[in-house]
C-alpha cells in the first residue's frame, strides 16, 4: 500500500513537470501551484515512509510494473532503509517547497527552474524507490539530469556554465561506474532484481572491485574527496532552495546508493574495505572543512562543508564495515545508526543554512561575505535562524549535530577490540581527524557568522537589507525547530531507525530509555551517556538564574556609548576584522600542506613610488594532481583525432569497413 | 534517603565550585606576586572586582546587538553546566550521566564559539584578532582534548566522568598512556584558560592578546559574569586534572558525612597545589609567538593520539 501511494506521488510529480511548461504563461500563479502541489506530495511520500519506517505499515511487497527491461520489469518497494531515506529526501522536499514559496518569487527565469524541480523531486524518490538495477540507474540518470538544468538555470554567468560542464562530466562518470558495478553484481545470468542479485554467488575478487566501483559512482555524487571538484562549483549555482536539496538532500541519495550496494546487495565484506572508506571518509572531512574555512563565497563555503560532514557519514559507514566484519554486531548497529543520524541531521542544518544564504541573497544581492556585516540588525529573525543552524553545524550541544558526532567517538571508542592491525592503527588517526573537523567546522562558521551577520556593515546593499518573507522565515524556523528536536530527544531518532540497523547488520542498539529523562546510552549506562534534554534544561535554567539575580540585585543599566576599541574608535566599517584577515592564521598554519599555498610579495625597487603587493596563492591539490593532467591528455588526444572531422567520404567508408572487419575478427576469435 | 544525598551533593558541587572560582583566580594571582617577589592583591580582590563591576553601569556600544548582551550569559550557563558536571569532593554525582567528557569538551567548546562571536560583534580590530587566533588554537586544542578523553576511556571503559573517578581510585596504577595524557592535559588546559605561555591573561593593550581582545568591549556586569566564567573554567580544569589523576580522598558514592569533608579538605589541598605548579611554570617560562602556540598545542595532540594508539595496541600500556 505505501509503495502505490508514493508511486502515485511520484506520478504526480512527473506529470506536474510535464504541465509546467505551460503553467510558466504566468509565472506568479506557476511559481505558487508548482511549488504547493511539489510540497503536497513530498508530504504524502513522507506520510507513506514514515509509516513503513516505524513499522505501522508494510511497504516489501514489491510492486513490478511493465516497463523497463522487458525480462524484468521496473521493481519498486519500501524496505526499511528505502524508508529512512525517502523520510530524509522528502523532509527536506517538504520545507524546501515551502521556502521557495517566497524565494522563488524573485526568480528572474522562473521557466528554466520550475518544470525540473518536480522532475528532480521524482527523480530523487524513484532513486530510493527502485528495487532492480535498469530502474536505479535510470532514476539516478533522471535525477543527475534534472540536477543538471536546475544549476544550469543562470547559464549566463560563465562560472555557472563551467560549473555545470564539469557537474555533467563527473555525474556522468558516476552512473558509468554504478553501471559497472550493477554488471558485475548481475553476473553472467542478468539478474537485475534486488532480490536476484542477492542470490548471486560471486568470485572472490568481484565484491571488492564493486566497492571501488560503488565509491568512484556513489563516492563522486555525495562528494568524497578527490571526487569532490564537481560539487563546491555545482550547488551554489543553482537557485538557494535546489543549492540546499541538492546539498542536504541528494547527497544522501549518493549515501543509499553506496549503504544499498555495499551493505545489502554485495554480499560479505572484507576487513580492507572498512580501511579503505575509513580514510577516504577522514580525508574528505578534513579536506572539506579546510577549503570551507578559507571560502568567501558563502553559497561555496556551505557546499564545502557538505564535502566535510559527507566524510563523517563515510567514517561511521567504515566503521560499521569493520566491526560487521569481525562480527561485533552491537557495536556495528551503534557505528551504521550514528552515520545515518547524521546524514539526517546534516540534511536539516545545511537546508537550513542554504535557506539563510538564499534570504542573505534576497536581501542584499551579495553572496560574498567580505561585502556583508551586521546583517543581525538588518535580518533579525534569518539571524537567529542562521545561528542555530551555525551552532548545529559545528556540532556543538544541545544541538543535533553533536550528538551524532558523540555516537561515532563512542563507535571509536569500542574499536581496540578490532583484531586486524591495520584498522588498530588506523581508527585512533580517524578519530583524530573527526575531532580536528570538528573543531574546524566552529571556526568556519564562527568567521562566516561573524563576518556576515555581525560587525558593521561592509557595503551599502548589506546597510539596506531588508528582512525576507514570510515563507522562508516558517521554512527554517521549522528546520531549526527540528534539529532542536533531534538534539534534545535523539533516542526517539535511534528508536526509530532501529529497523535499518537490523536490515543492515543484523543487530539494533539497546532500545532508548524514556527515563530518566530521555538520555541516550549506547552501550550501557555506566559506559557513557548524554541527555541532550537535561544539557539544554540546565543551560536554560542557569542563564535564567544569572540573568535574574545580576538584574534583580545588582544593575540593569545600559549606556550607549561608541565603541572602545583600545582608544581607536574609526568609523569606516574597513577597519573591522575582514574574512581573509580571519582564516589568515589557520591558512598560514595548515595551508602549506593542505593547499601548497604560500605568499607572492612584489616589492617594488628603491626609489619606484608604485605600491608593494602581496598575493595569496592556494591550490586546490586534487585539481591539480588528477584532473588537470587527465583533461590535458583527453585535450591532446582531440586535436589527434581532430584530423578525422576533415577526411574524405572515401576514407570514411574505408574505416568503417575496417571497424567491421575488426569487430568481425575479434568475435571470431571470442567465439 | 540516598537519592536526597545526591541531590544535595549535586546542588552544593554547583554552588561550591561557583563560590571557589574567585578564590583560585586570586590565589594564582597571590603566589605569581610573590614569585616575582611583589606583595600582590589580597586573595580575595577577584571578589570585590566582580562585585564593582555587577554595580556598575554597563556602556555598550552603539551598534552592539542582542547577541553581544545576551553572550555572557550562555558562556556562564554553559561553562557552568559543564563544571558541576566534573566530580571536585565526591564521586557518583546525580547527574553525570547528563553528559559525559566528550560532552563537557564540547560543552566548553559552545562556550568559546559565543564568546568568538561576541568578540566579532561591534566590528572592531580587536575582537576580529582575538577571535581569529582563539579558533586556531581550538582548532588544535579541541583535538588534543578529544584525545586526552580517548585515553582515559580506554583506561577506565567509560567516558562518564564519575566512573572514570571511581575506576582511577580503586584501579590506581602508572601508566605510560595517562602519563602522556597527563602532559596534554595541562598543555590544553593552559591554552584554554588563557595562561602564559599561550596568552597572557595580565596584559591588556597587547597585540599578543587572545582572550582579552575578545572580551575587550564588555563592561558592567557583562563583564563580570564573562570573568566569573573564565574563573569557572580555570577551576574546571584543575579539577578535572584532580579529579582523573590525583583522585585520592574523593568522597565515593552514598558515603555519610565524614568522607565528604575529607573529600572537600583534599580537594582544597589539590586546587591550592595545582594553583602553585601552574604559576611556578608560568613564572620560569616566556610568552610564546602566535605563530609557536599550534606546534605547542601539536605536541599535545601528539601526546594524546600516541597514548591513544598505545592502548589500541595493548590495554596494559
Amino acid at each position: 500500500m505505501p509503495v502505490v501511494v508514493a508511486l502515485w506521488s511520484v506520478a504526480a510529480l512527473i506529470a506536474l513537470a510535464a504541465v509546467t511548461p505551460i503553467l510558466v504563461a504566468r509565472p506568479r500563479s506557476a511559481t505558487r501551484i508548482v511549488y504547493t502541489v511539489a510540497g503536497l506530495a513530498a508530504l504524502v511520500l513522507l506520510g507513506a515512509a514514515g509509516s513503513v519506517l516505524l513499522g505501522l505499515a508494510d511497504g516489501s511487497r514489491e510492486v513490478v510494473l511493465p516497463i523497463g527491461l522487458p525480462w524484468v520489469g521496473a521493481h519498486l518497494r519500501i524496505d526499511p532503509l528505502s524508508s529512512f531515506f525517502l523520510v530524509v529526501i522528502d523532509l527536506g522536499a517538504a520545507i524546501a517547497s515551502l521556502y521557495a514559496l517566497g524565494y522563488g518569487a524573485h526568480e528572474p527565469h522562473p521557466e528554466r527552474v520550475l518544470p525540473f524541480y518536480p522532475a528532480f523531486l521524482a527523480g530523487m524518490n524513484l532513486v530510493i524507490l527502485a528495487a532492480d538495477a535498469f530502474s536505479f540507474l535510470v532514476a539516478w540518470e533522471f535525477m543527475s539530469l534534472a540536477s543538471w538544468a536546475l544549476v544550469m538555470a543562470h547559464h549566463t554567468s560563465e562560472e555557472n556554465r563551467r560549473a555545470g560542464f564539469v557537474y555533467l562530466v563527473m555525474a556522468s562518470f558516476g552512473t558509468l561506474m554504478l553501471l559497472l558495478a550493477f554488471g558485475l553484481m548481475a553476473g553472467p545470468e542478468g539478474a537485475y532484481a534486488f532480490d536476484e542479485m542477492r542470490r548471486v554467488v560471486h568470485a572472490s575478487w568481484l565484491p571488492g572491485l564493486v566497492l571501488v566501483l560503488a565509491l568512484l559512482g556513489a563516492g563522486s555524487k555525495a562528494g568524497l574527496v578527490p571526487l569532490h571538484v564537481w560539487l563546491p562549483l555545482a550547488h551554489p549555482a543553482a537557485p538557494s532552495h535546489v543549492s540546499a536539496l541538492m546539498s542536504g538532500v541528494m547527497t544522501k541519495v549518493a549515501i543509499y546508493g553506496f549503504i544499498r550496494i555495499v551493505f545489502d546487495l554485495v554480499g560479505e565484506p572484507a576487513w580492507w574495505w572498512a580501511a579503505l572508506v575509513m580514510a577516504l571518509g577522514a580525508l574528505t572531512a578534513v579536506v572539506g572543512v579546510l577549503h570551507a574555512t578559507l571560502e568567501r563565497d558563502l553559497k561555496r563555503l556551505l557546499a564545502y562543508s557538505t564535502v566535510e560532514n559527507i566524510g563523517i557519514v563515510f567514517i561511521g559507514l567504515g566503521l560499521a564495515l569493520a566491526f560487521r566484519v569481525d562480527g561485533m554486531a552491537g557495536p556495528a548497529a551503534l557505528a551504521i545508526t550514528a552515520a545515518i543520524f547524521h546524514a539526517l541531521n546534516h540534511s536539516l542544518f545545511k537546508g537550513l543554512m542554504f535557506f539563510g544564504a538564499g534570504a542573505v541573497l534576497t536581501a542584499t544581492g551579495e553572496r560574498d561575505i567580505e561585502k556583508l556585516g551586521g546583517l543581525i540588525h538588518r535580518l533579525p529573525v534569518t539571524a537567529v535562524m542562521m545561528l542555530g543552524g551555525a551552532v548545529a553545524i559545528s556540532a556543538l550541544p544541545p544541538l543535533n549535530g553533536f550528538v551524532s558526532e558523540w555516537m561515532i567517538f563512542q563507535a571509536i571508542l569500542l574499536s581496540p577490540d578490532l583484531p586486524q592491525w591495520a584498522l588498530k592503527f588506523m581508527v585512533p588517526a580517524v578519530g583524530a581527524a573527526l575531532a580536528f573537523s570538528a573543531a574546524l567546522a566552529g571556526a568556519c562558521f564562527v568567521r562566516a557568522y561573524g563576518i556576515a551577520f555581525l560587525g558593521r556593515p561592509r557595503s551599502t546593499a548589506a546597510a539596506t537589507a531588508r528582512e525576507v518573507d514570510g515563507f522562508s522565515r516558517v521554512a527554517m524556523g521549522l528546520l531549526l525547530g527540528l534539529c532542536l528536536a533531534a538534539g534534545i530527544v535523539p533516542g526517539l531518532v535511534i528508536d526509530a531507525v532501529s529497523s535499518v540497523a537490523i536490515q543492515l547488520v543484523g543487530h539494533d542498539m539497546p532500545r532508548q530509555p524514556l527515563w530518566p529523562s530521555l538520555s541516550i546510552v549506547p552501550v550501557s549506562a555506566g559506559r557513557s551517556s548524554y541527555s541532550g534534554m537535561l544539557v539544554f534544561l540546565f543551560i536554560l535554567m542557569s542563564s535564567a538564574i544569572a540573568m535574574w539575580a545580576i538584574h534583580r540585585f545588582a544593575s540593569r543599566a545600559v549606556r550607549r556609548g561608541p565603541a572602545w576599541d583600545c582608544g581607536f574608535p574609526d568609523a569606516s566599517p574597513v577597519t573591522q576584522y575582514s574574512a581573509d584577515s580571519f582564516a589568515m592564521p589557520i591558512r598560514r598554519v595548515f595551508g602549506p600542506v593542505a593547499f601548497d599555498s604560500h605568499i607572492e610579495r612584489e616589492l617594488p625597487p628603491p626609489g619606484d613610488p608604485s605600491p608593494a603587493k602581496l598575493k595569496v596563492v592556494k591550490h586546490d591539490l586534487s585539481w591539480e594532481i588528477l584532473y588537470a593532467p587527465i583533461s590535458g591528455v583527453v585535450g591532446r588526444l582531440g586535436e589527434r583525432f581532430n584530423t578525422l572531422q576533415f577526411l574524405s567520404i572515401r576514407s570514411y567508408l574505408s574505416l568503417v569497413f575496417v571497424a567491421l572487419v575488426g569487430l568481425l575478427l575479434v568475435v571470431a576469435i571470442w567465439a | 534517603m540516598g537519592l536526597i544525598r545526591d541531590f544535595a551533593v549535586q546542588g552544593a558541587q554547583m554552588v561550591f565550585v561557583l563560590l571557589l572560582a574567585p578564590l583560585v583566580l586570586g590565589l594564582t594571582r597571590k603566589l605569581k606576586a610573590r614569585m616575582l617577589d611583589r606583595v600582590g592583591p589580597p586573595i580575595l580582590q577577584p571578589y570585590r572586582d566582580l562585585l564593582k563591576l555587577v554595580r556598575k553601569d554597563v556602556v555598550l556600544a552603539e551598534n552592539a546587538s542582542w547577541l553581544f548582551r545576551s553572550a555572557p550569559y550562555v558562556i556562564f550557563a554553559v561553562t557552568w553546566v559543564a563544571a558541576a558536571l566534573v566530580p571536585t569532593f565526591a564521586t557518583g554525582l546525580q547527574f553525570s550521566w547528563t553528559a559525559d567528557l566528550i560532552a563537557i569538551t564540547a560543552l566548553l567548546a559552545s562556550a568559546r564559539f559565543f564568546l568568538a562571536l561576541a568578540g566579532m560583534d561591534i566590528g572592531t580590530a580587536f575582537g576580529g584578532i582575538g577571535a581569529s587566533r582563539e579558533m586556531l588554537f581550538a582548532s588544535l586544542a579541541e583535538p588534543a582534548m578529544i584525545m586526552m578523553v580517548f585515553v582515559v576511556a580506554l583506561v577506565a571503559g567509560s567516558t562518564q566522568l564519575s566512573w572514570v573517578a571511581n575506576f582511577m581510585l580503586t584501579h590506581a596504577s602508572l601508566r605510560v598512556s595517562l602519563g602522556m595524557a597527563l602532559v596534554a592535559l595541562i598543555i590544553v588546559a593552559l591554552a584554554e584558560n588563557a595562561r602564559i605561555p599561550v596568552d597572557n591573561p595580565a596584559t591588556h593593550l597587547e597585540l599578543t592578546m587572545v582572550h582579552e581582545a575578545m572580551v575587550l568591549e564588555y563592561s558592567g556586569r557583562h563583564l563580570a559574569v564573562i570573568e566569573l566564567a573564565a574563573a569557572l573554567k580555570l577551576l574546571l580544569y584543575v579539577s578535572l586534572i584532580a579529579c582523573i589523576f590525583v583522585p585520592w580522598g574523593l568522597a565515593p558514592r552514598s558515603s555519610g558525612f565524614m568522607p565528604l569533608v575529607i573529600g572537600a579538605g583534599t580537594y582544597v589541598a589539590k586546587i591550592s597545589v595545582g594553583a602553585f605548579l601552574m604559576v611556578f611554570f608560568e613564572t620560569s617560562i616566556a610568552k610564546m609567538r602566535v605563530f609557536r602556540v599550534p606546534e605547542f598545542l601539536g605536541a599535545a595532540l601528539m601526546l594524546g593520539f600516541l597514548g591513544t594508539l598505545l592502548l589500541f595496541v595493548s590495554r596494559s600500556f
